[in-house]
């Protein structure tokens, strides 16, 4: 019924809007179309006119209106330079945007057909033309070099002591593996991939460096102040890891492993101060298209001290432990009494 | 010239006073209007067919901005009307991406390309050049009709159980490379290849054509230098299209392959949905650097046209010469050499090697200096004229405003290093739909408000053209100019809901006012459409051959051209098509002489 009404309402909106038209049509017949074109071409100046006037304000009202919502303070040091890269550009775009379109407005306003004008013909300068073509190839220039130079960094090798994690996205969720005390990723290979059987990564069990990676779904937990590389993977389809307040992203290709490092900044309870937001947590975003649950891959990071997060990985147990109970020392004493095994099989 | 369906019976007053080949035919009507060969004729097939495809993608986006502002809110008619896909009055996800993906494939190839090029390239190459026609009228109609019939394989694939495809416009593997990814994963994407197929045949057909008769059959006098910009425009978007619609066409087949006969170019190492997939040793980034190849270029494939009718209409309208005709020639050839070099900007956080991504940089920003170029030349053409509103001025002012706005966001993007922030976020979302959705759509809609009397022989409503173009232009910036800000914040594209986010929930109210904005401007477009179908029939008849007081060719034909376009010899040009307000005449059309006491410029 209602919708039966918006129709209606359109409808008629639509045929008044024609009728109006038709009797301008019928205006200028009788006034003569020269005159409805004067006529209508100062009406039109004047709108161009005002309408830059009220986009100049419009664009300054949603800057006000929005500033506070968007970027925040970046929480990792790439953030710092991605930042900055963005201000500068901002800055420049926003001075070629005002006077281009102060340009193009005023001077459709000013140079409105008159009678007393005659265009100027006008078909070429190439003085003009240089300084329009250079001016604009320095600029470019030198937001290149900085970009370049800005890029170089965020995309370089990870400082040594970064400690790393795996992030695995699936459809749809994301999934860690850290590499436990040796600081090394057991390999792994996807037809080994077995939830059922505990083994979601498809570790090769037979490889030592397996022995004690930890596991976990959903929330990862990086140090506040370490360098961190997450090595990245899918499962199924690309996803991409969106870190906003990081102000980092890479896709999570299937077949093909990818990298990213960076350094957080500030714990996760230093940014619900920051942010006078108690509910504040560290998201990760899907940023890549992977399928009808795409909006809702969220996952969390926990950015904490050392202390906290030593404490947080003490608490997990080896995933290579959770697929091979039989393995697991604790049990092993409880079973058969025998002296603790941890070093052995904790490598 | 021949007519292969109809007896040719020339009519006896041109017979004794015109070329005999080149009067009027008694045509049936389907070899009239259907299966047409005249260059003009299917030049309006496009169009219409575009318009048609316009309301169905303009609709989708009305659909999907209804779950984007009011997530919560169930609209019954949606279930009256999409059945299980609105279940409960509440768009569910497999709807929301299909009706994406057919919304991005619709306007961008179906709307912008076939819409755009097909329509001008067709209706101005043989006018402006002093053609009869195209190099091959029968491959021109050809083209139309493999268009048509992608356009009847892709609507199928609306109907088909599983719903229509889903992996958004760009069509990554490997997600839509899987059936068991989702519903429309499964045979709507195998549509969507066989649509694509057929449309870029359709539009090789085209471009090849086009190409041939730019170079080959100018009239005399007519040398390249003399051609109208939107002929040079064509021209640049014609051999774009030919360069890069082939590897899309074999990123397509592979992903066919891949989906159909077990291939593994794009797959490897896939678990989905507990299955292991036998695929090894293929790469998901190889599609990327196919799709883009073609995507990159194909932006400019939708831009080119109305850059060139652009550049025209301003020129006309502020009787005044385009300023720097040749810069502007320049800058589209910089523009097309470049469109292939930059393809990878797309990809800058897909594991590019960092190197690669620094030249991709450097190159992707070039792009910016013949773009400013171009800018620049259109605000020297309008300064110091003498400018008419037309509604196609207005939409070509429009145009040049909206390029600015969106080709300055285009320098954020294409420094990887904001990218990495930027990419894949609300930013991009709204960095191309100003400056190539909207923009290329104010092209085109100057070029149809400019033509209009050349294509019908009568006038459009200009007072409607004016409501159409005011309540489009602060519409389309209401729409998208706010989307910077989400794009700033992070917020994803495509997500249909985003209230379970703690830091993307914070634009409910914007997304509220987008979506109304965005359902007024469509409803706009029918003040348009109306216009534009009422026009035809209705409108006010042209009396004059050349209304704008334009110096091209097209106006030298008579008001109704027939077949042939011109009754009598082709004319012979004898200057280039800009000379306006020279010597204080108002204008001198390209077949006029130079004169003896003519000043030089
Ligand atoms: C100054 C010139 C321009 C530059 C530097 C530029 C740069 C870029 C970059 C780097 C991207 C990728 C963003 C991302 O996905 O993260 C992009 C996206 C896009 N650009 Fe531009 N652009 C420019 C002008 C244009 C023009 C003129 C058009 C069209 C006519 C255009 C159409 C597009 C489209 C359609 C996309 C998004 C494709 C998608 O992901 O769905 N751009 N642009
Ligand atoms: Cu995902
Ligand atoms: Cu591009």
């Amino acid at each position: 019924m209602q919708t039966l009404l918006i129709s209606a309402i359109l409808v008629l909106f639509l045929v008044v809007i024609f009728q109006i038209a038709k009797a301008s049509e019928y205006v200028a017949m009788i006034r003569g179309y020269e005159n409805a074109r004067k006529q209508s071409n100062k009406i039109n100046a004047f709108l161009l006119l005002a309408f830059l006037a009220i986009g100049l304000i419009g664009v300054y009202y949603c800057n006000e209106l929005f500033k506070d919502k968007i970027l925040g303070e970046p929480a990792s040091n790439h953030g710092v330079l991605v930042d900055r890269m963005l201000y500068v550009t901002l800055g420049i775009t926003f001075v070629v945007f005002v006077v281009t379109q102060i340009a193009l407005f005023w001077f459709a306003y000013k140079y409105q057909e008159s009678d007393n004008r005659k265009a100027f013909y006008y078909p070429h300068n190439n003085t003009l033309e240089l300084i329009w073509t250079v001016i604009p190839a320095i600029t470019l220039s030198v937001l290149v070099g900085f970009g370049i130079f800005y890029w170089f960094k965020i995309t370089g090798p990870a400082p040594r002591d970064a400690m790393v994690v795996e992030v695995v996205g699936k459809q749809y969720g994301w999934e860690f593996r850290y590499p436990g005390a040796d600081g090394i990723l057991g390999k792994k290979y996807f037809k080994k991939i077995n939830p059922a059987n505990n083994n979601p990564v498809g570790q090769l069990w037979e490889d030592p460096a397996n022995h004690d990676d930890v596991f976990v779904e959903q929330e990862m937990h990086l140090v506040v102040g370490k360098p961190v590389q997450l090595v990245i993977g899918a499962k199924d389809v690309i996803h991409s890891v969106g870190l906003v307040h990081f102000r980092l992203k890479t896709d999570a290709v299937p077949g093909t492993p990818t990298t990213m490092w960076f350094t957080p900044k500030f714990t996760t309870k230093e940014m619900k101060e920051k942010t006078g937001n108690p509910d504040f947590v560290y998201e990760i975003s899907c940023d890549q298209m992977c399928g009808k649950g795409h909006w809702s891959m969220r996952g969390t990071i926990v950015v904490e001290t050392q202390e906290e997060f030593d404490a947080w990985v003490a608490s997990k147990t080896p995933q290579y432990l959770v697929a091979n109970p039989d393995k697991d020392p604790a049990r092993q004493m409880e079973n058969t009494d025998a002296a603790p095994l941890t070093g052995a099989i904790i490598r | 010239m021949s007519e292969t369906t109809t007896v040719h019976i020339a009519d006896a007053k041109h017979a004794t006073t015109h070329h005999e080949e080149h009067g009027h035919h008694q045509q049936s009507f389907i070899s009239k209007y259907i299966f047409s060969m005249d260059h003009k004729t299917i030049g309006k097939q496009f169009l219409i067919t575009g318009i048609v495809w316009a309301v169905i993608g303009g609709l989708f986006s009305v659909i999907f901005r209804l779950q984007l502002g009011y997530p919560d809110t169930t609209f019954p008619i949606l279930e009256t009307f999409f059945g299980k896909w609105a279940k409960g009055g509440q768009i569910q996800p497999e709807f929301y991406y299909s009706l994406v993906t057919m919304h991005g494939t619709i306007l961008v190839f179906f709307v912008l390309t076939a819409g755009l090029s097909g329509t001008f390239a067709n209706i101005l190459i043989p006018l402006q050049i002093g053609a009869r026609d195209m190099a091959s009228p029968f491959l021109n109609m050809l083209s139309y009709w493999f268009f048509f019939i992608a356009g009847i394989v892709m609507a199928s694939s609306i109907f088909v159980q599983t719903g229509p495809a889903s992996s958004g416009w760009t069509m990554y593997p490997p997600l839509s490379a899987l059936r068991q990814a989702g519903d429309g994963q499964k045979i709507g994407t195998d549509l969507w290849l066989i649509s694509m197929a057929l449309f870029i045949i359709s539009s090789l057909l085209g471009g090849l054509n086009y190409i041939t008769t730019i170079l080959n059959m100018r009239t005399k006098g007519m040398s390249m230098t003399r051609l109208p910009l939107p002929i040079w425009a064509m021209f640049f978007t014609a051999v774009l299209g030919v360069l890069s619609f082939p590897v899309l066409l074999s990123g397509a087949i592979l992903l066919l392959f891949d989906r159909n006969l077990g291939t593994s170019f794009y797959l490897s190492d896939i678990v989905i949905n507990g299955e292991i997939l036998p695929n090894e040793g293929g790469s998901a980034i190889l599609y990327q650097h196919l799709f883009w190849f073609l995507g990159h270029p194909e932006v400019y494939i939708i831009l080119l046209p109305a850059m060139g009718m652009v550049s025209e209409i301003l020129s006309v309208n502020s009787r005044k010469p385009i300023f720097g005709y040749m810069a502007m020639l320049g800058s589209l050839f910089a523009i097309a050499i470049l469109a292939f070099l930059v393809w990878a900007h797309h990809m800058f956080v897909a594991g590019l090697n960092p190197f690669l991504g620094s030249v991709f940089v450097l190159l992707t920003l070039l792009i910016a200096v013949p773009s400013a170029i171009k800018v620049f030349n259109w605000l020297t053409t309008i300064w110091r004229g003498n400018i008419r509103f037309t509604p196609a001025a207005l939409f070509a002012i429009g145009f040049v405003s909206l390029f600015i706005s969106g080709g300055l966001t285009g320098i954020f993007l294409g420094n990887s290093t904001i990218d990495i922030h930027l990419h894949d976020t609300m930013f991009v979302v709204a960095h191309f739909h100003i400056v190539m959705g909207v923009a290329s759509m104010f092209g085109m809609l100057a070029g149809v408000y400019h033509w209009f009397p050349k294509m019908y022989g009568r006038y459009l409503n200009n007072t409607l053209g004016y409501i159409h173009f005011w309540v489009t232009i602060v519409g389309a910036y209401l729409t998208f100019w706010p989307m910077h800000y989400q794009g700033l914040a992070g917020v994803p594209r495509r997500y249909l809901d985003k209230s379970g986010w703690v830091n993307f929930n914070q634009f409910g109210e914007l997304d509220k006012f987008i979506t109304v904005v965005s359902m007024i401007v469509f409803v706009a477009q029918f003040i348009f459409i109306i216009n534009f179908f009422y026009s035809i029939y209705k409108g006010r008849k042209v009396r004059t051959a050349n209304p704008w007081g334009a110096n091209t060719l097209e106006w030298t034909t008579p008001i109704n051209p027939g077949h042939g376009n011109w009754e009598g010899d082709i004319p012979e040009v004898h200057r280039w098509p800009y000379d306006y307000g020279k010597d204080g005449r108002e204008f001198i059309p390209q077949t006029e002489p130079v004169g003896a006491s003519e000043s030089k410029h």
